[in-house]
Formats: structure tokens, C-alpha cells, sequence
């Protein structure tokens, strides 16, 4: 336990000296809260204001799980860091474990941070309820967490990294409803949109936390991101692989696409 | 008989087609320091991940005190030390957090009193990024000997050192196997594993060709010996001074510089010539070749190696 503790202040740390995690835990959200919240006023766009809470924290919790969390793990893959760690008794559950909790700290701050001003500085509705908000911000974290996890396991280097984090990152902000009203999206792409955890966090955060009409199933969605964390979660300790220059694996990389089964399903059903 | 810290036989280890390690055996005493030579390619990382438990063997016999690396990962954790060839650690962490670290997944209090020995009391709050390679060296030595192991795998110690440090790095080497550790030692430097190595393994090919003493393995060779003859007058320069045993020979400056298969016959036949001619000798050096002339020679003209070379 004395290890673990140990590891995660450590990482923890790194995550504010780091200048790149810096940027993505912390500068980039709030600055781009910031900037929202100066354009975007309740003259120009009262429905950007309603909602202005929940978007700039499934903005902060993207820029963290996927801009931050999946780098690191493939560039200490490649620089033997890992391999240093295994010789030394560290397991590969821990590897996962600490980067992830140690993201989530960082996000649920900056989710403060932006929660307990944004009514401030910006005049955001206050939460309705503070525990289903709680909540959906979980399941939410818990879902990208597993995926920026899943990213930095299959990744083969460095470059591809961005590309697949971008792949997730991109439609998130575009289609998740943060930018643009769900309900304008045209039904096609409202399904696709709903593969998406981020679709799935603003549906739950509207209706459970904020007592706006919700798009779909609130609940329904807290399971899916769940359960689609649980499966990132799984696939990412099943396809680590210590060692950039070890060529056996226990499976190809492609098997990470199971991670769309909990959203697929949950769009069918 | 000595207690054996490492025991392989017979290892063999592909990847693919490509056979990285073939019919590698050779056997390590406890306390001793142990250089794996070969060129590149020869198997040296394979049998040294493989020793320490991060590639699983094809076939082969492989102990380390006792324990089969590929079988017994957890228990060999306490038993290795390992200084890896490559960084091993963050960049962001500092040398009292690495130590830190590591010696918490050991179970071990942390050894300040290394950082200290190393060296590196004035960096305890530098990030790794910002020590020098000589610094990077020796916290992954403190670091790698924190736990108190039994058997260290150095990589390449001294790789891009400086003459200083390395010769600390050295010190520093000579008193862990002081304190009973036994150290394999990988390494291209041929000095270092001459200077530091109680005995090594020449590896070439994926096949061990030798093991023993660097003094054994240097007598064994066709290699020449240098004597070096400075006389106060030029006598050696006169015709007659043919000496038995020299294949060749030459001038540098003073110096009559003779190659010879066996230098008793020869250096006494020398002194006898010149006593002859009432000359008196000033300086005789006499150079065995190093172990690096043995393994070019081994490297060089060694045909594909067979397993009765390394017994």
C-alpha cells in the first residue's frame, strides 16, 4: 500500500510539473472556460449559458483523458521506463491504476474550479442536484479515463497517438451536444453522436443534474458509461504490453474496438 | 566447489526466424564480477533480459540463486538488481522520489545513504531530466542496488563517461561484490571487463565460444607479445640480431620493437646478445595481449561456433 501511495504522489506531482499534463489538466480547460464565458454571454447564447457547467467540464475531462493521459504511457513504453518497472516489481495494474486516479483528481479540481465559479463570473445556473451531477461527472471520467488508457496501450509510437486521440477528441467536442444542441443533429448523426460517451454525460448531466429535458434515457446513459469504462478498463490491463520491442502480445490491437459494444448497444436499445 | 549464482545451459531463444540466442551455457559464481562480451548480435540482451525475467526462453536451463527467471518473476524481484542500458525512469522524477519509489515496491526504507555515496547529495531535488549521463549512471546504480540483491546485471555501467566517473563507478562496483554481490557485467569495453571481470563469456552468434579468466583466455590465443628493448647504444640496429620466436619487428623512436610467440626464449636471447656486445640495456617493456586482441582474434576468425568450444 506504502508503494501505491507512494506512486500515485508521485504521478500526481507529475501531472503539474509536466508541462504538456499542465496544459492539459489544468491551462487548457480553464482557459478555454474562460474564453467561453467571456464570447458566449447570455445575450449572445442563453442556451450555451444553461448548459455552460456541464460542457466546460466534459471539455476539461476530454482534454485530460485524451490530450494527456494516453502520451505519457506510450512515451515511457518506449523509453524502457515500463520495462525498468517491471524488473523492479511495479504491476502492470498499477502502471494503469495511478495515471488514472491521479487524472481524475486532476479533473474533479478543475470541475470545482468551474462549478463554483462559472455562476459567479458568468452567471451559469446553479446545479439542481448536486449528487446526480456528481455522479454523471463519474461515470463520465470513469468512461474517457478508459478510453485515453486504451489509447496509450494500443498506440504504436508518439504520432499515433494524437491521430486516435483526436478520433475520439474531435466528434466529442462537435457532436456530444457541449457545441451544438443535440436535438439539431440530424437523426443519422444523432445515433452515431451517441456512441460517444461525451453525447451520453451532457444528455445525463441536462436532465439529472441541471432538470433540463433529456434527449434520451438519463439512466440509461449513466449504465452505458459505465459500463463502456468497465470494458476500456478490462481491454487496456489485457493489451499492456511492458516492452516497445517485445514482439509477441497477447492479442491484436484491433480487439480495443470492443470498447464501442456498451455505446452500440445502448444506441439499439 | 563454489556456490553458483547463475546457472545456464543450453539456452536458445528465436524471434521468428531470426535466432537470437543458440546452445548459450555458462555458470556464474556467487561474489564474483562476470562480463557477457560478444559483438552486436552476439545474445548478450537476450540472455541478460532473459536472466532477468523479461523474455521467456524457447528451451534451455536458466537459474539465477536458485530460481527460474521465466517461472518465479516475483521471486526473483528480490533477489536482481538491474541497471538498465536505457533511462528506466521519468523524466520528471527526482533522485529522493526515485529512491523513494523503487525501494517502496522492494519493501526495503529508502537508502539516502547511496545518493550520498554516489555522489549525488547536492542533486536530491533535481529532476532526472537534469543530471548528466554520469549522474543518470550512478542513481541507476544506487538505485538498482538499494535492496541489497544478490545478483546485479549491469548494461553497459560506463557507456559515455567521462575517465572520472567512471573510474568511481568502478570503486563503487568493487564494493558491492565487496558486500557479496555477484555482477554480471555487459559490456563492448574490453578494458573494463579485462580490469573488472573475475571471469567472462565471449558470446558470438547467438553460441557461447568461451569462458574463463581474462588471463586465461588471453594465453590461450595466437595473439604476439610486445617486447619493447631501448639499449644505450643502437646494437639491436647491427645485423645479427635475429632472436628466436619473433615474427616481426620494428623501431619507435629508441625502441626495437619485437612480436614474439613465446618471449622466454626470446627476451633471453636479447639480453644475451646485448651482453655479447658489451652493450647496456635501458628499458625492456613486455606487453601479453589484452583481452580485446583475444576477442578480435576470437571474433574475427572464429567459424560458426560449436558448443565442446564452451566447455
Amino acid at each position: 500500500m506504502r508503494a501505491f501511495i507512494n506512486h500515485f504522489l508521485f504521478e500526481f506531482r507529475t501531472g503539474i510539473r509536466n508541462k504538456t499534463l499542465l496544459l492539459m489538466n489544468y491551462l487548457l480547460p480553464l482557459g478555454f472556460y474562460a474564453m467561453m464565458g467571456l464570447v458566449m454571454t447570455e445575450e449572445l447564447n442563453p442556451e450555451f449559458i444553461k448548459t455552460m457547467i456541464p460542457a466546460m467540464v466534459v471539455f476539461a475531462v476530454l482534454a485530460s483523458t485524451l490530450l494527456g493521459l494516453p502520451d505519457p504511457l506510450v512515451a515511457a513504453r518506449e523509453a524502457g521506463i515500463f520495462r525498468s518497472f517491471k524488473i523492479n516489481g511495479i504491476p502492470a495494474l498499477s502502471i494503469l491504476a495511478v495515471p488514472a486516479l491521479t487524472t481524475m483528481i486532476h479533473m474533479i479540481i478543475v470541475a470545482m474550479i468551474i462549478t463554483l465559479t462559472a455562476p459567479l463570473f458568468f452567471n451559469a445556473p446553479l446545479l439542481v442536484n448536486w449528487p446526480s451531477f456528481l455522479l454523471t461527472f463519474l461515470a463520465l471520467a470513469w468512461a474517457y479515463t478508459g478510453i485515453g488508457l486504451l489509447i496509450g496501450v494500443i498506440s504504436a509510437n508518439t504520432r499515433i497517438t494524437v491521430l486516435w486521440a483526436q478520433l475520439v477528441f474531435l466528434p466529442s467536442i462537435l457532436l456530444s451536444g457541449m457545441m451544438l444542441p443535440y436535438n439539431m443533429l440530424p437523426e443519422g448523426v444523432a445515433k452515431v453522436a451517441r456512441i460517444l460517451p461525451a453525447t451520453h454525460g451532457m444528455n445525463a448531466f441536462r436532465a439529472l443534474a441541471l432538470d433540463l429535458k433529456a434527449e434520451f434515457d438519463p439512466t440509461g446513459a449513466l449504465v452505458v458509461m459505465f459500463a463502456g469504462g468497465a470494458v476500456a478498463f478490462g481491454l487496456a490491463i489485457y493489451l499492456f504490453n511492458w516492452d516497445s520491442q517485445n514482439v509477441t502480445r497477447r492479442a491484436h490491437p484491433a480487439l480495443a474496438l470492443l470498447v464501442l459494444v456498451p455505446y452500440i448497444v445502448g444506441v439499439l436499445l | 566447489m563454489n556456490k553458483l549464482a547463475i546457472e545456464v545451459r543450453d539456452f536458445r531463444k528465436t524471434y521468428g526466424s531470426f535466432v537470437a540466442a543458440d546452445d548459450i551455457s555458462f555458470a556464474v559464481n556467487a561474489g564474483e564480477i562476470f562480463g557477457l562480451l560478444g559483438p552486436n548480435g552476439a545474445g548478450k540482451t537476450t540472455t541478460l533480459e532473459s536472466l532477468e525475467g523479461l523474455r521467456t526462453p524457447d528451451s534451455g536451463f536458466m537459474r539465477v540463486q536458485g530460481i527460474d527467471p521465466s517461472r518465479e518473476s516475483s521471486r526473483l524481484r528480490d533477489v536482481i538488481g538491474v541497471q538498465l542500458q536505457a533511462s528506466g525512469l521519468p523524466d520528471s522524477i527526482t533522485v529522493n522520489e526515485a529512491m523513494r519509489f523503487f525501494s517502496a515496491y522492494h519493501k526495503v526504507a529508502p537508502r539516502y545513504d547511496l545518493i550520498d555515496r554516489m555522489g549525488l547529495t547536492e542533486k536530491r531535488d533535481a529532476q532526472y531530466h537534469q543530471l548528466s549521463t554520469g549522474q543518470k549512471r550512478r542513481l541507476a546504480l544506487a538505485l538498482a542496488v538499494a535492496h541489497r540483491p544478490q545478483v546485479l546485471f549491469l548494461d553497459e555501467p560506463t557507456a559515455g563517461l567521462d575517465v572520472a566517473s567512471r573510474v568511481e563507478l568502478h570503486s563503487l562496483m568493487r564494493e558491492v561484490q565487496a558486500e557479496g554481490t555477484t555482477i554480471i557485467l555487459a559490456t563492448h569495453d574490453m578494458a573494463e571487463a579485462e580490469e573488472m571481470s573475475d571471469r567472462v563469456a565471449i558470446l558470438l552468434r547467438g553460441k557461447t565460444v568461451m569462458v574463463g579468466s581474462p588471463m586465461d583466455i588471453t594465453s590461450t590465443g595466437a595473439g604476439l607479445t610486445k617486447i619493447s628493448v631501448r639499449t644505450k647504444t643502437p646494437t639491436l640496429s647491427a645485423p645479427g640480431g635475429n632472436f628466436p620466436a619473433v615474427s616481426r619487428q620494428t623501431t619507435d623512436g629508441d625502441y626495437f620493437i619485437y612480436y614474439s610467440t613465446d618471449i622466454g626464449p626470446t627476451v633471453s636471447a636479447i639480453i644475451d646478445y646485448i651482453e655479447s656486445k658489451e652493450d647496456s640495456l635501458i628499458d625492456l617493456r613486455v606487453e601479453r595481449p589484452s583481452l580485446e586482441d583475444r576477442f578480435l582474434e576470437i571474433t574475427s576468425t572464429s567459424p560458426t561456433p560449436t558448443s565442446q568450444d564452451a566447455q
